[in-house]
């Protein structure tokens, strides 16, 4: 256990110019909320991306009023090309994925609140830490930028095969510039999450205050250390396979591509590559990626549940130990993306068992949930709302897994709907219904004033009811054999199938629209919410133990807290109520024992 | 409101089921001999992960029903057999789930990718490419001849790459862009694309295989039924992506004798 208090290193005194306080600020805090502006933006955009794909898929050549405005070449008379769907996928699922998924749950909250919850004044590298964002930001920039080039952005889907990605302009439109610009910017975004999880792991390591053993630390930031530890070894993987990608484009290299390739007629200047080579570095990442995107989420969730129920969890330990177990087996399982690929089929076998077994800490953490609410107080309020509502998503999207794990299924599944049913439950709507959780919840210390809980629950609501009557439908479509990312369904056995689609088109506007009451609940409460109490959910982390709200600058003032009990002091009797805060050198019988 | 949310669970979770259990979108009718074991490995897991769905959700529903308005003064309670239990549960329930889904899957797998076609299996070559599929059948000399990718040329039909003039072998070469199979006769597929990824799925054939770049992928199987079908690209290949397919025509073997000796005249 380190000392920080008696040594405090990061003695910076707060910055005083604007550009420094608001832009470019060593602060963790200010670089947290940095991330979430950019999160915010970024899945606005994403959701209006999937508005135009789902009128598209619902109404087919229907025309978007307004639509050529975004690109004359890709929407001609408000009708979108089929290149052009392809398109707006593509960025939707790019932008999702890593500016949404990635960003928000852990670089959004862990900056904001890792810190403080270790007990910490800062980041061992604030410099590092404001270099992640603005390289984030940029890369962000540089991949919205490819809808301004001249053929638009690549058509290729986030996960890029090749050799569609890399044989260039030949392979259709968007598959130039548009997959260099691509792959520049998710090259450029693995910097800034090394950058990142750098940190991350360094702060929990070494800056946690005086009394906070590991086992001390709370749920949420057991998970973003976890997830830092994954964003190291994942993107580390991904960035040489966009470098990769980049060389083949403009270098002449034939690192994805092989030999006697024929496009329009023309054989194509490349030996010697593989195609399957991109899929392994890509799963390799990608498959950790779920788990970069979800671990956040769960620890968020258990972090406010707790608070919500009154009672620490049946097992810490447990929890940990099981979040870590999916880290790692997060590994082993990626081939599960490429059972039909033409890898070799006993390779499918021996990435199919890890893919089952990783079932048991998933269900470990479910059960943990469950038992922990067996006999609790909950308190029911938005954040608490959407902390259950993450666990109703994650069990759905959860249990379709076990499908998806076996090779002799996939033969009937890989590819359709069954599939983009099961990503967005699990690492989607699950994840936003964590982010959501967080957002009501911190919200009052972060910005000193409290969200509407009105506004809240009728967010909560439409949201809830609204994502399942989306993602449900896409199990059975996927079962009927519907397959994904056609712009369009004129298969025979198709046909009875576009009603459902039509459905799920109209849910998917409804729930987008909640999604603006959200927004607004955010932006008036920023300046006009109730003000913050330092404590409104009587919690007992140390992040709501700072001597103002939002915290000062250096977090805790002139003096670091020191830690006397476990995380999660709920169901005690103490001086202040049910609870004892871990900063509060006042002696409880522990919630641990009792329990 | 926590008893709303517990009703709204349980309203979603029972909504969800009803067209599962009634079967309303269901995968097309199997016509192939190994499909049985799939679909029957499909069901299996359906029932296990439909009974895992449903006792999670219910099992969260009425938590949140009993403990969220509590008493004032009531005090926590613990769950019997605590963590412990549930650790227990976990590895024993799922695990074996896992391990008896996971074993009985390798039959249906082995099935298709780990056995060897037969000797006598009617070798068919299908080439991908954007945003079609072709087919060569070997003609009666039983052989393909070699492919030249330089010589491949839409203009003149030249969709493989054939030197008919210079190869013996490729003469009586057959290529369509339909595809035939006599019915309840083993097929081996010998799968290539031309340029990028592409994939060959039949839902009803229960099979589907990419096709990788560069290598030579093969894919056997016997279809059982008459008909005909239609062959779906699942990889995506670019913006016609959507309509790329191709029909499978499943004849008698006197039928598809005939519809050869046609399609050879028309080369």
């Amino acid at each position: 256990m380190h000392d920080m208090s008696a040594h405090a290193v990061h003695h910076h005194a707060p910055p005083t110019s604007f550009i420094r306080k608001h832009v470019f600020s060593l602060d963790h805090k200010v670089i947290g909320k940095q991330y979430y502006g950019l999160a915010l933006i970024a899945v606005f955009v994403g959701m209006v991306l999937s508005w135009l794909m789902r009128i598209h898929l619902g109404w087919t050549n229907y025309p978007i009023p307004g639509l050529h405005l975004l690109s004359s070449n890709g929407a001609p008379g408000n009708v979108m090309t089929p290149e052009y769907y392809l398109q707006l996928m593509t960025m939707h699922a790019t932008i999702m994925v890593f500016f949404v998924l990635t960003t928000a749950p852990f670089a959004a909250f862990g900056n904001y609140f890792l810190p403080i919850q270790v007990g910490a004044e800062d980041m061992p590298f604030p410099r590092f830490n404001m270099m992640s964002f603005w390289v984030t930001f940029t890369a962000f920039v540089v991949l919205i930028s490819s809808f301004f080039v001249s053929d638009g952005p690549t058509l290729g889907g986030w996960t890029q095969y090749a050799p569609l990605s890399a044989v260039g302009k030949v392979g259709g439109p968007g598959e130039g510039t548009g997959v260099v610009l691509w792959a520049a910017s998710i090259g450029i975004f693995c910097i800034g999450q090394l950058l990142g999880s750098l940190n991350f792991i360094t702060t929990t390591l070494d800056l946690r205050t005086r009394g906070m053993s590991l086992m001390r630390l709370p749920l949420s930031a057991w998970a973003w250390f976890i997830t830092s530890c994954m964003g190291l070894t994942a993107f580390a993987v991904l960035m040489p396979g966009c470098i990769l990608l980049i060389l083949d484009h403009v270098a002449g290299t034939s690192f994805f591509v092989p030999s006697n390739l024929v496009i329009n007629d023309q054989l194509q200047p490349h030996s010697g590559g593989s195609t399957l080579l991109w899929q392994h570095l890509f799963w390799f990442f990608g498959h950790p990626e779920v788990y970069i995107a979800i671990i956040p989420g769960m620890g968020i969730v258990s972090h406010v549940l707790i608070t919500a129920m009154r009672r620490p969890m049946l097992s810490h330990r447990v929890l940990i130990y099981s979040m870590g177990a999916l880290a790692v087996l997060s590994y082993m399982v990626y081939g599960h993306h490429m059972f039909v690929s033409g890898m070799n089929p006993v390779s499918s076998l021996a990435f199919s068992f890890p893919t089952l077994i990783i079932t048991i800490p998933s269900t470990i953490v479910v059960l943990i949930w469950l038992g922990s609410l067996y006999g609790a107080k909950l308190r029911i309020n938005t954040a608490s709302l959407f902390a259950l509502g993450f666990i109703s998503m994650f069990i759905s999207g959860g249990v379709s897994g076990f499908f998806l794990a076996q090779p002799s299924i996939d033969i009937m599944l890989h590819a359709t709907y069954f599939v983009v049913g099961h990503f967005h439950l699990v690492m989607g709507v699950a994840a936003m219904f964590g982010i959501f959780a967080g957002t009501y919840f911190w919200f009052p210390k972060m910005f000193g004033r409290m969200m509407n809980e009105t506004l809240g629950k009728i967010h909560f609501w439409l949201t809830f009811v609204g994502a399942y009557c989306i993602f449900m439908p896409f199990h059975y479509l996927g079962m009927a054999g519907n397959v994904r990312r056609y712009q369009a369904f004129v298969d025979d056995y198709t046909q009875r199938l576009i009603p459902v689609h039509q459905f799920i088109t109209v849910a998917a506007l409804l729930t987008g629209l909640a999604q603006f009451i959200f927004l607004y609940n955010l932006m008036h409460s920023r300046f006009w919410g109730k003000p913050a109490p330092d404590n409104p959910w009587e919690a007992t982390s140390l992040e709501w133990s700072t001597p103002t709200t939002p915290p000062p600058h250096n977090n805790f003032g002139d003096k670091l807290p020191e830690v006397f009990h476990d995380p999660y002091q709920y169901g005690v009797e103490s001086s202040t109520g049910d609870y004892v805060m871990q900063a509060s050198p006042e002696k409880v019988k522990s919630a641990h024992e009792e329990a | 409101m926590g008893k709303f949310v517990a009703v709204t669970i349980i309203v979603i979770a029972v909504a969800s089921a009803i067209p599962i259990v009634m079967h309303t979108w269901e995968p097309p009718a199997d016509i192939s001999t190994h499909g049985a074991l799939i679909d029957e490995q499909m069901s299996e897991t359906m029932a296990e992960a439909g009974i895992s769905f449903l006792a999670s959700q219910i099992l969260l529903a009425i938590f949140i029903w009993m403990f969220s308005s509590p008493k004032p003064g009531s005090r926590i309670k613990r769950l019997p057999g605590g963590a412990k239990g549930l650790v227990i549960a976990a590895f024993l329930l799922v695990g074996a789930e896992a391990l008896a889904l996971g074993v009985f899957g390798v039959k249906a797998w082995a099935n298709v990718y780990l056995t060897p076609p037969s000797a006598n299996a009617m070798p068919i070559q299908v080439q991908a490419g954007q945003f079609a599929f072709y087919f060569r059948y070997p003609g009666p000399d039983g052989k393909f001849g070699p492919l030249h990718p330089d010589l491949i040329n839409e203009g003149t039909q030249n969709f493989f790459g054939l030197d008919q003039d210079h190869d013996p072998d490729s003469k009586d070469d057959i290529v369509t862009a339909e595809m035939a199979i006599p019915v309840n006769r083993e097929i081996h597929l010998l799968m290539h694309s031309k340029d990028v990824g592409h994939s060959f799925f039949v839902p009803e054939l229960r099979v589907q295989q990419d096709f990788v770049p560069g290598l030579d992928v093969s894919l056997h199987f016997t279809a059982t039924k008459v008909g005909r079908y239609e062959i779906v690209c699942t990889q995506l290949c670019g913006l016609g992506h959507y309509n790329m397919k191709a029909y499978l025509s499943v004849y008698s073997q006197e039928d598809f004798d005939n519809w050869l000796k046609k399609e050879a005249a028309m080369q």
